[in-house]
């Protein structure tokens, strides 16, 4: 289904992922995230930016297990956990926070 | 006027870049591309089948070699870089093309 | 007791011209979930797979090297590279991307976890591994 940001049409695959990463806006988070029934934070932007700088560095979506880690080490230990992360992300913070960045969905994610 | 020989194998693991070399004829073009940009690198231990390798002139393709990492600096001296634009002229300009794999 | 079990994965192809380094390392980023120990071994055109400076903005094709740097996060310990495949290839470690390592608890940390070795090393290095997967 294309998603329509900022007056733009946007290609997503069956899952919903962006068909093309380099379409990537900050809108696309906003859009996907009101289709979701979900406001937006700045916690929540802090995961999206942080799986964009991930990417744009390693070109690969992190595993939910190093997204955890890598959270923990760069806003603090009582963001780096689960709990944090699905209570931001209900869907899964790696489908979910993924697909709102723009990106894959993480390799061995089912 | 002589064939154009594309050789895409690395010659580390076949020996198409060898072959293509004992098997074309004087004037050849050798065109080396995918995996086969790895025998155009300098300071390797098959260098020699290229610069040993007299009447024929070498081409490697510039977005493979760049997708491996080899910087310019790295080739052997007389291998010439071709886009692929250059590569169609090439096909052009020779009698027909040889794929050796 | 514990069953981690040492895990080697044996990487013998070059980059992009075949599948087979990429399938590798899809391999071991799924695979980091099963908590063993992974180590890398990179012998023959398969030390390719690290060279620095890939570029693959004129090709049609995803550019992975950069990939390699994250693997110290996914709990690989040690990424082994043959000495001899290196010197044939007229390369160094200089030429090689860094890998960094660091254990997130106790904040240990290794610079860099890609190694050189010579076939004595690498022979003992396979035979002590409890499974070794090649491609």
């Amino acid at each position: 289904m294309p998603i329509e940001v900022d007056g733009k049409v946007l290609e997503t695959d069956e899952e919903g992922y962006l068909a093309n990463i380099n379409d990537w806006v900050p809108g696309v988070a906003d859009v996907m995230a009101k289709e979701d029934g979900l406001e937006l934070t700045d916690e929540h932007w802090d995961i999206i930016n942080f799986l964009r700088e991930y990417y744009e560095e390693y070109q690969i979506a992190p595993a939910v297990r190093v997204l955890t880690k890598a959270v923990g080490k760069k806003l603090g230990k009582d963001k780096g956990n689960s709990k944090y992360l699905y209570g931001l992300f209900p869907y899964g913070p790696g489908k979910q926070a993924c697909r709102y960045a723009g990106l894959p969905k993480p390799t061995g994610c089912v | 006027m002589a064939d154009l020989y594309t050789v895409n194998k690395s010659p580390f693991e076949k020996n198409s870049l060898a072959d293509a070399i004992k098997f074309s004829t004087d004037g050849a073009a050798i065109l080396l591309i995918e995996d086969g940009v790895y025998g155009a690198t300098k300071g390797t231990a098959v260098e020699s089948l290229v610069t040993g390798a007299s009447g024929k002139k070498f081409y490697a393709l510039k977005a493979d070699v760049k997708a491996r990492g080899i910087a310019e600096d790295r080739l052997i001296d007389g291998v010439e870089l071709v886009d692929y634009a250059g590569f169609v002229d090439l096909v052009e300009a020779t009698d027909k093309v040889q794929a050796w794999l | 007791m514990s069953d981690v079990k040492k895990f080697m994965y044996l990487n013998r192809r070059a980059p992009y011209g075949t599948i087979y380094a990429w399938e590798s390392l899809e391999v071991v980023l799924i695979g980091a979930a099963f908590d063993q120990e992974v180590s890398l071994m990179f012998i023959d055109d398969g030390v390719y797979q690290l060279v620095k400076g890939s570029d693959t903005s004129e090709s049609d094709m995803k550019n992975f090297t950069p990939t390699y740097r994250t693997l110290g996060d996914y709990g690989v310990r040690h990424m082994y590279v043959d000495k001899e495949s290196l010197e044939a290839r007229g390369l160094t470690t200089d030429d090689l991307i860094e890998v960094e390592w660091e254990d997130w608890e106790t904040e240990e940390s290794v610079d860099n976890i890609v190694e050189a070795v010579d076939a004595g090393q690498i022979a003992e290095l396979l035979a002590e591994s409890d499974v070794v997967f090649s491609f």
